[in-house]
């Protein structure tokens, strides 16, 4: 057993034999069941900071979204100085680190892809440096370059034609949750000793792919926690050791995370579950007395500052996918505990409450995991922060939990992960929307005419037949899971090979459980299509030249998903499982275990572009509804029952997640504050004790959307933020064709 | 047996027509003709009318119980759901066969002092938890002119309701230049004050989301012209009759 003087006052021993973060915290941590009285406002330092912050970032508003970026320097844990928000305020900033040496300057990323690296920098009017054009084309690959070498034709076709899209091979795959809270509990040194071990002990001599591989990530990761320490020297702090205070493991645990962000751009660069054990960390410097609530909340504060300021380069068409600049800094808030006990602590307070300190954000990404076995003050506390911010998204710990465990993340979104024991490759999603399109057309893309499916028998009927069209959208079905899978195994081969995530991964076990992610879009429109080709009539109405089926002509009533009504809900359980079954039968890399999600984020937009007109009603080119969202228009019975049709869909059998997004306007929750809150709280019981996995809480009105899309210059917009599909945006960085979608989805008004 | 009832619509999520979440249902029929009725389709209980029993629609209410918390509940409205005084009992005492909160909505114009009205209504009172009785308009004569018909009979029902221990809410439709006389409101509330069981009263301010339903309907809408009530005039109001 290790002893060290830093961990001075807490409890248990497991966690000391082994790197074991979890029972270090269920053998430490206080849960809180009070109310938020205790809380303290900003301190001055706070108010000045986030002043110069928000000044920063009305600046990089101006300047078209970029504030600086660098064009001539490949970053890495030690490409620059030491950088702060403002120079002439470093001394008030309690927790330091950027990415850069600059605030909100982005860092040139080619590892992922040097094209994608260079564009981003023209696109903002940056000359990207010839030097490191030359070097990433002609003595080094990239990740994208390698992807695009190994495609067959039929990847590439099915790629163009947009039946896959969002695919992570022109950007960093992210998803990955480094255990930071290692760098805090153990220090650098004891990190690097295990690894070592690990490497000793890695294989038995037989140099198979698979050790021979292995072998060369932990050294990787070994070299990374040295880098770690030497970027840490250079804001003059030694991160060898453990964490001996509070202040001291919000700034290790944050510097780990820096690690990450400086090396990878990837699409999602979560920082985990760490307020319990933050928590821990606070307490025992409360009890001892070097620590006010004050100082403490500052931490907090200082420390999510940080958090809403990673920034990355992006590329056009990556922006299209996910608008308004999200990175899904993504922070884990309560939950209870295997044992039963609740883990929300006081710090957990903390973290909502910098959506008050510093006003609403869109990042951190704050995830309330949710029970209605939760402290009620909590409860009370977190719908009062939805209902004043609409910036905190809910996951149900009682369906994640048994299968997670209690020291789960979320990863992106709605994706959980073990922390420091599993990682996912992350996989988009396939447009299960458009493969009904080409079981009805025959394989032949219904935009672009070409043959990109299999050449299997079309539809030739006026009227579409029920039974016809589900069994030619199975082997439809079957094609897509399978190509897409094995396009899925390629890119996740490449990305380990050329642009392996060395820093996240050396803040995890050696030895990982591993998911394949893969992901459903399109979900609501085939429910209703398949519902209305088999409750109604839907003619078809074809291009005379071609005789490709353009549109559909819907005669009669027929159910909807939303509505709690079983003939289209279960329509919707049938469709997830069968798409399950198919993506299970097929190998994937490194033997991961497949999983999929409805979850669209806002490509849901982008996706509905390149989709024809389907049998539901809706127009080609419009957008799909994001997620697991019922379709525009749909739901006619109200919030609760469209919340109903969701907690059919079995959260096991979508284990990558199942988004909800929903509206509602304040005056339709409740006639005061506190009639509002008691309500969202019935509404978050109701919904998760019926065993839904996810809810995006936004409380608006349609009104203050469309005041904000036309005026987006008044200040009270400047910090409006809302939940879209898996994370939070501020309304006015979102592209116009989304303000427009958003504004279109339904809001649950008075009647 | 089960009673049927002429149903409007449903609405899974209501948060204004009772304490907590509720699952509300509209019923089909009206006497009265109010001019700033934002549910004139409701009136006639001829047209539109979805046929159900209380049983089958206190199983689909039931659906969503697990969102009511710990006030939540049913509630009935209309159209005037008094009309279907026979539906109402059975819907309701299934309720409270079932633990569930039942709150009536309704604008007391189906009240009557007869006996044999009130042995029914009598019935109905065990198994309602909360009355919303909506007052139009205190003096009569611009009752008459408002709704089309007296509130002698809507004044007694309130009476009767606090003569028996019945929890009640007192709602008032706050209409510029017709309902906001400030004499009327504080008649109203002199009103009140000799009710001994109501929990809340609350001012609704006149809103016009309802004026498309005239023209879909082919009827005229009397009170064109006539904006919601400003800030100022709500606050005016509450302070007489809220406090």
């Amino acid at each position: 057993m290790v002893e060290m003087k830093q961990w001075d006052g807490f409890e248990g021993r497991l966690w000391k034999e082994e790197i074991n973060v979890r029972q270090f915290i269920q053998d430490n941590y206080a849960p809180f069941d009070g109310d938020e009285s205790f809380l303290a406002g900003p301190t001055e330092a706070t108010d000045k900071l986030w002043g110069a912050l928000q000044k920063l970032q009305k600046e990089e508003r101006a300047k078209g979204g970029v504030l600086d970026m660098d064009t001539d320097i490949v970053t890495s844990l030690t490409s620059h100085g030491a950088g702060y928000i403002d120079e002439s305020l470093k001394d008030l900033e309690q927790i330091v680190g950027l990415q850069t040496d600059k605030p909100l300057k982005r860092a040139f990323m080619p590892y992922g892809g040097i094209k994608m690296a260079e564009q981003s920098c023209e696109m903002y009017g940056y000359t990207p440096s010839p030097e490191l054009h030359k070097i990433f084309n002609e003595y080094h690959k990239t990740h994208n370059q390698a992807v695009f070498d190994a495609y067959t034709p039929e990847m590439r076709l099915a790629r163009r034609n947009k039946i896959m899209t969002g695919l992570p091979d022109t950007y960093g795959r992210g998803r990955i949750v480094g255990d930071y809270r290692r760098v805090a509990l153990y220090g650098i040194d004891f990190l690097i000793s295990e690894k070592q071990k690990d490497l000793n002990n890695c294989g038995d001599g037989t140099m198979t792919d698979d050790v021979i591989r292995l072998r060369e990530e932990i050294a990787e990761q070994i070299k990374q926690l040295k880098g770690m320490k030497e970027m840490a020297k250079i804001y003059g702090l030694d991160i060898s050791e453990p964490a001996q205070n509070a202040k001291e493991a919000f700034q290790w645990l944050y510097f780990g995370y820096l690690a990450a962000i400086k090396t990878q751009n990837g699409a999602a660069m979560s920082v985990g579950r760490v307020t319990t054990f933050l928590d821990i960390y606070v307490e025992r410097d409360l009890k001892k007395g070097i620590l006010t609530e004050e100082q403490a909340q500052e931490l907090v504060d200082h420390f999510t500052m940080k958090l809403r300021m990673v920034k990355f380069a992006r590329i056009e068409s990556y922006n299209q996918l996910f608008s308004g600049d999200p990175v899904w800094a993504t922070l884990d808030i309560a939950g209870i505990g295997v044992d039963g006990r609740s883990m929300v602590t006081k710090t957990d307070y903390r973290f909502l409450h910098t959506l008050e300190n510093m006003g609403p954000a869109p990042e951190p990404n704050l995830t309330v995991f949710y029970s209605s076995a939760l402290p009620e003050n909590f409860k009370r506390y977190a719908a009062k922060i939805s209902i004043t911010t609409s910036s905190i998204q809910y996951e149900n710990d009682d369906v994640m939990k048994p299968v997670w465990g209690d020291d789960y993340a979320i990863c992106c979104c709605v994706s959980a992960t073990q922390t420091g024991k599993e990682m996912q490759f992350f996989g988009a999603r396939a447009n299960l929307a458009k493969c009904l399109l080409y079981a009805i057309n025959g394989g032949v893309d219904e935009k672009s005419g070409d043959q990109v499916g299999p050449n299997y028998a079309p539809i030739t009927s006026e009227y579409l037949d029920y039974d016809e069209v589900i069994k030619k959208y199975d082997v439809m079905l079957e094609w897509l899971a399978g190509l897409y899978v094995n396009t899925l195994n390629l890119i996740h081969y490449m990305h380990d090979k050329y642009y392996y995530e060395s820093a996240e991964l050396a803040l995890m076990d050696t030895n990982l459980k591993r998911t394949f992610a893969t992901g459903i879009a399109g979900f609501s429109h085939v429910i209703d299509s398949l519902s209305a080709i088999k409750y109604a009539k839907v003619k078809t109405v074809r291009d005379p030249e071609t005789g490709i089926v353009k549109d559909y002509e819907i005669e009669g009533d027929f159910p909807r998903y939303g509505n709690d009504d079983d003939r289209a809900d279960e329509i919707g359980v049938k469709l997830l499982r069968t798409f399950m079954d198919k993506i299970e039968k097929h190998h994937t890399y490194r033997d991961a275990e497949p999983t999929t999600s409805i979850l669209t984020i806002t490509s849901n937009v982008v996706y509905g572009k390149a989709t024809g007109a389907m049998p539901d009603g809706r127009k080609a080119g419009e957008p799909l509804s994001p997620g697991a969202n019922p379709s525009y228009g749909a739901e006619q019975n109200g919030l609760v029952a469209s919340l109903n049709s969701l907690t059919k869909l079995p959260y096991e059998w979508a284990l990558d997640g199942i988004s909800n997004t929903q509206t509602i306007n304040p005056g339709a929750l409740g006639n005061n504050d506190e009639e509002r809150i008691n309500n969202l709280v019935s509404v978050l019981d109701g919904y998760f004790d019926g065993g839904a996995h996810h809810l995006n809480v936004n409380v608006f009105g349609k009104e203050k959307l469309m005041d904000a899309m036309e005026h987006p210059e008044k200040e009270e917009y400047a910090n409006f933020t809302i939940r879209v599909s898996g994370y939070a945006v501020k309304f006015i960085d979102l592209t116009r064709e989304q303000q427009l979608d958003v504004i279109a989805r339904t809001c649950h008004d008075r009647m | 047996m089960s009673v049927v009832g002429k149903v409007h619509s449903v609405e899974s999520f209501g948060s204004a027509d009772g304490p907590g979440v509720r699952y509300i249902i509209f019923l089909k029929g009206c006497k009265m003709r109010c001019k700033y009725c934002h549910n004139p389709d409701t009136w006639a209980d001829s047209k539109n009318v979805t046929e159900e029993t209380a049983e089958d629609l206190l199983k689909k209410a039931m659906r969503y119980k697990r969102y009511w918390g710990k006030n939540g509940g049913i509630t009935v409205s209309g159209g005037e759901a008094l009309l279907q005084i026979d539906f109402l009992i059975d819907l309701f005492k299934r309720a409270k066969d079932e633990n569930v909160h039942t709150t009536l909505d309704t604008s007391g114009n189906p009240f009557s002092m007869e006996p044999e009205y009130l042995e029914k209504f009598n019935e109905l009172m065990k198994y309602t938890d909360l009355f919303m009785l909506d007052i139009k308009h205190i003096d009569d004569e611009k009752h008459k002119i408002l709704t089309g018909q007296t509130n002698t009979n809507i004044l007694q029902m309130a009476k009767y309701l606090s003569d028996n221990g019945k929890a009640m809410w007192i709602r008032h439709v706050l209409v510029p230049g017709i309902t906001d006389d400030e004499e009327d409101l504080k008649k109203l509330r002199a009103f009140i004050d000799e009710l001994k069981t109501v929990e809340r009263v609350e001012v609704l301010p006149y809103h016009t989301l309802g004026v498309f339903k005239w023209k879909e309907l082919g009827l005229e809408y009397s009170l064109e012209g006539i904006d919601p009530p400003t800030k100022e005039q709500i606050e005016m109001a509450n302070n007489i009759l809220v406090k």
